[in-house]
């Protein structure tokens, strides 16, 4: 490989980590080039976290600070739980990319820019007066301009194609420095353009290669690029890996679930942020008895579910908080006929359409609670890209032996955020257990599996076991319609039973340092990076802090009550204003302290840091 | 409960033998009647079928049949019942709705059901007002009518459900009426062995709040001139001497007279596959027309669920994966 060539005398350093941050027009492939950049480090044996941040708008005007899209990827070695708060390196692709980004690097970070895109025009839009290339206001930072158009331009200059095609080559260029910088590998992206481009078109296959290496050959050349860097790697498992976003990870855990009930997997579903990617990754699969319905709403995506579920396949939707809303209803069905059904919910910015592209942790209560009636079911929570996978199917267990809907919880951050996914062998998945079915002449529709109270799943197809069903409230048992005023109560308890019995399902809660002491962080969900991260980072500095991080929310794991009071304060940290420390300070009598974040960004580790400081200093 | 096809089911098989809670006299006694006869006599056994309903008095309907069966929420039976067909296409899959289920709340996915051509068999039981909450005006409640919600009398401009579904190219649509066994039972019979979207309407009264709304259609004295009774092939001839036909000018329908037995070249034939012929004759309205009943139209179009594994099948041979294969995709690496 031509990258370990190093002509010139080069200091190579070696980092932990790093945080580079790729931003640029929505249309410029700015997440395109992050993921070539991502699946890079991974095959150097990186740990890595991604975070694509996109605005709402397809494609706002060119040059606007509206339309800055950015990607943004940690890397090194296993400390990396998170993309990174404060990007080390900033490749900003035109003004406004830089404007926007600027506020969030600090003093002596690096910022590598295409100066072509520097011109009065883009200045202008970007709401600059002059331009800060060259008016000395970004003297603490470390800037380094590419005329990366006219570069890009001069390499393909007896190319046959057009110079609004040339221009688009462009981002590879940059990509080629990166990958200088970093010593990673050209080969996987050199296939990748090969794989998207040679059929089409080999000419631009060949001028995207071309204009990476000249990038890689500039920064190996040009002086001005002084530093490499080597991150360490990280001591993984060994195994077959490949890079996911949470939105493939469970859809993938979908249709493993699916194979190991060697059932077809049912997904109805209605496209909607951030939660589309599910639907679409699916709809590659129909070949591996996947069926995938896109429904004409999101009522008659979850109702569809339930029809399969009813037909004795396992059913799946999925969907944001705006569309768990309007499936709140057949939820209520589903927890009464007590069918498995898994919803995904990939949590955004609300209420209504809010901030549809962004992420938050806001739909927890609505996850729990949010149903008429008396109506329990399960919730679960993902933490990290990959555990979208683990977690999902975990729903789908738990879904089909207790004949539970299961809601999952993951947020844009999860969604479209990757990291490398360590491909499980067959003996280490999860086994899939449903009610044995008794004899036809025994069967009664609500009759119930005595550990887990569960009814038998039966379903259109199988002779003598033919029942009759739905939303009006059953006898005991005999599942025949009922308004007796005590079955109803009787049933009302058993559905809560059931569900709470779920709690066998959860193994003892880890705890993150020390079992007693000062202070617990208790998070959930997404925050697992950030709070991980903010643990470690605290203790370096001597401070007395544990973490727990919950992922069944719904029941809630029996032990964690007994973790909590052995800590003298609970810190409580979520994107929302404070709706897990509502359900711990119902369900077991605290005062936790919150720190909440509802800004549509993830909470990041400095910002548990901070306030965990606060907490222990301030004693 | 043990069944096997060695002996032929009939109607009773068919009956749960759970009491019917409908009010006496309902129309909905004699379709689920003419139902069960009809599974019956498909050959299919009782696991074979699933009755799907949503809310409302017909939406009972699955409690009463001894197959499986699944009362939803309202207005929602349809996208129920295309989850268990898109999933289990071998099933039967009957959904029973009514006018205020499948033509209000649920309209939507009555659009789409028919846009798809899935293969549902789709029963929708109009009489015209809200039934199970006592009272109120429905999307077909004709304008004049006084209900609980319309004490004025109703100024909505109704569905025609037939209508409805001819304008959508529904691939077979048909009406009927509760008291016409004979004619209404040789519906069910085509929409069973129907491939895609069959969409039957049943006119029928609410003893307690529509009591006289189909009389005129019902009355031995009036009902063969009110009623048209449409067959493929047969020209469009009406009346209790069989004196009148339907014949179009302009695409506009008249009314002919004629001595009866020499029926006009200018009275229409009808064709049921002629969805625009279906569309004039769908639209012919009470009390200017007879009602007209009967298949308006059937054609054969491939349903959803073909089509579906069909495209499923051409590619299923080269893309069929092992598990462990499918989750590496074509981009994992190997970490040593």
């Amino acid at each position: 490989m031509n990258n370990t060539k190093n002509s010139r005398n080069v200091c190579v350093s070696q980092l932990d980590s790093v945080t580079v941050r790729f931003a640029g027009d929505s249309g410029d492939g700015i997440q395109l080039v992050g993921s070539q950049f991502a699946n890079a480090t991974a095959i150097a044996g990186n740990e890595l976290s991604t975070l694509p941040d996109y605005p709402a708008e397809i494609r706002a005007p060119a040059g606007s600070l509206a339309g800055v899209s950015g990607f943004q990827i940690s890397f090194g070695d296993e400390s990396v739980l998170t993309p990174g708060n404060k990007p080390d390196v900033l490749m900003a692709m035109n003004p406004a990319a830089l404007a926007v980004n600027l506020k969030n690097m600090d003093k002596g970070s690096v910022i590598i820019t295409n100066s072509d895109a520097f011109t009065p025009v883009g200045l202008e839009k970007a709401g600059y007066k002059s331009n800060p290339l060259e008016d000395n206001s970004l003297a603490n930072y470390r800037v380094i301009g590419v005329p990366v158009n006219t570069l890009a331009a001069g390499v393909l200059k007896d190319s046959t194609l057009t110079p609004a095609q040339v221009l688009k080559c462009k981002n590879f260029y940059l990509l080629g420095i990166l990958y200088w910088m970093y010593g990673l590998p050209l080969e996987t992206t050199k296939t990748w353009i090969k794989t998207k481009f040679g059929k089409k078109s080999p000419e631009l296959a060949a001028a995207n290669a071309k204009v990476l290496e000249a990038g890689f050959d500039y920064a190996e050349t040009t002086e001005i690029f002084d530093a490499r860097f080597q991150l360490k790697k990280s001591p993984v498992t060994k195994g077959k890996y490949r890079n996911l976003t949470g939105n493939e990870a469970a859809a993938y855990a979908l249709i493993t679930a699916a194979k190991l009930l060697k059932k077809k997997l049912f997904y109805g579903s209605y496209p909607i942020t951030p939660a589309t990617e599910i639907l679409q990754t699916l709809s590659k699969h129909r070949a591996n008895d996947v069926v995938v319905f896109q429904a004409e709403d999101e009522i008659a995506a979850i109702c569809s579910s339930i029809g399969a579920a009813f037909a004795g396949e396992l059913a799946a939707t999925g969907t944001s908080g705006p569309g768990l809303s309007l499936k709140s209803e057949a939820l209520g069905l589903a927890v009464i006929a007590e069918l498995p059904l898994v919803v995904v919910n990939v949590q955004r910015g609300g209420p209504s359409t809010g901030l549809p592209t962004k992420t938050e942790q806001s739909d927890l209560l609505q996850a729990v609670y949010g149903r008429h009636g008396e109506s329990p079911l399960v919730v679960l929570a993902a933490t990290s890209p990959a555990d979208c996978f683990h977690t999902t199917l975990e729903a789908a267990r738990i879904a089909v032996k207790y004949m539970t809907p299961v809601v999952v919880l993951t947020n844009a951050y999860l969604s479209n955020g990757s990291e490398p996914f360590r491909i499980p062998k067959l003996s280490e998945l999860p086994k899939f257990q449903t009610s044995p079915l008794p004899k036809p002449e025994d069967y009664k529709c609500f009759m119930r599996d005595p550990e887990t109270l569960a009814r038998p799943w039966t379903y259109p197809g199988l002779a003598g076991y033919e029942y009759r069903a739905g939303g009006l409230e059953k006898q005991n048992v005999e599942g025949n319609i009922s308004y007796d005023a005590a079955n109803h109560e009787v049933m009302t308890n058993l559905r809560a039973d059931k569900i709470a019995r779920v709690v066998k399902e959860i193994p003892p809660t880890k705890i993150n340092g020390p079992e007693e002491g000062e202070l617990l962080v208790a998070g959930w969900g997404s925050t697992y990076g950030a709070i991980t991260t903010a643990i470690t980072e605290a203790r370096k500095t001597g401070l007395k802090v544990s973490s727990v991080h919950i992922k069944h929310i719904f029941p809630m794991p029996a032990d964690l009550g007994t973790i909590m009071r052995r800590f003298r304060k609970v810190l409580v940290p979520e994107e929302n204003s404070g709706q897990f420390r509502m359900l711990l300070r119902s369900a077991y009598m605290l005062e936790p302290l919150g720190l909440n974040k509802v800004q549509g960004q993830p909470l990041n580790s400095d910002e548990v840091l901070c306030k965990i400081q606060e907490i222990l200093r301030g004693n | 409960m043990e069944k096997t096809m060695e002996k032929k089911l009939t109607a009773k098989d068919f009956s749960s033998g759970l009491p019917v809670k409908w009010c006496p006299g309902c129309g909905d006694f004699a379709i689920l009647s003419m139902l069960q006869k009809t599974m019956a006599n498909m050959g299919l056994p009782l696991e074979q079928y699933a009755v799907i309903s949503g809310i409302g008095c017909s939406s009972r309907f699955p409690y009463y049949v001894s197959t499986y069966g699944f009362h939803s929420i309202h207005g929602r039976a349809l996208a129920v019942a295309s989850g268990v067909k898109l999933s289990k296409p071998e099933l039967a899959v009957w959904v029973i709705t009514g006018d205020g289920d499948g033509m209000s709340i649920g309209g939507n996915h009555l659009i789409h059901t028919i846009r798809r051509n899935i293969g549902l068999k789709v029963v929708l039981f109009n009489n015209r007002i809200y039934g199970l909450t006592k009272g109120q005006a429905s999307p077909t409640t004709l304008q004049g009518s006084k209900t609980k919600t319309t004490p004025l009398g109703a100024i909505d401009y109704p569905f025609d459900p037939t209508r409805f579904a001819v304008g959508l190219d529904c691939t077979f649509v048909a009406r009927g009426l509760d008291n016409d066994i004979a004619g209404t039972s040789a519906i069910f019979e085509r929409a069973a062995r129907h491939t895609g979207t069959a969409f039957v309407e049943v006119l029928q009264k609410c003893v307690p709040f529509t009591d006289k709304e189909f009389d005129s259609l019902k009355d031995p004295a009036t009902k063969e001139d009110q009623l048209l009774r449409v067959e493929h092939g047969k020209p469009l001839v009406f009346g209790k001497e069989r004196n009148k036909g339907i014949a179009f000018r302009n695409f506009r329908a008249e009314i002919v007279e004629f001595k009866a037995g020499s029926v006009p070249a200018e009275v229409a034939v009808y064709d049921e596959t002629n969805a625009d012929m279906a569309y004039l004759v769908s639209g012919l309205t009470h009390p200017e027309f007879p009602t007209p009943i009967g298949v308006l139209k059937a054609i054969r179009k491939p349903a959803l669920e073909e089509l579906y594994y069909d495209q499923v099948k051409a590619i299923g041979d080269t893309k069929t994966q092992e598990l462990e294969a499918l989750l590496a995709g074509p981009d994992a690496w190997e970490m040593k």
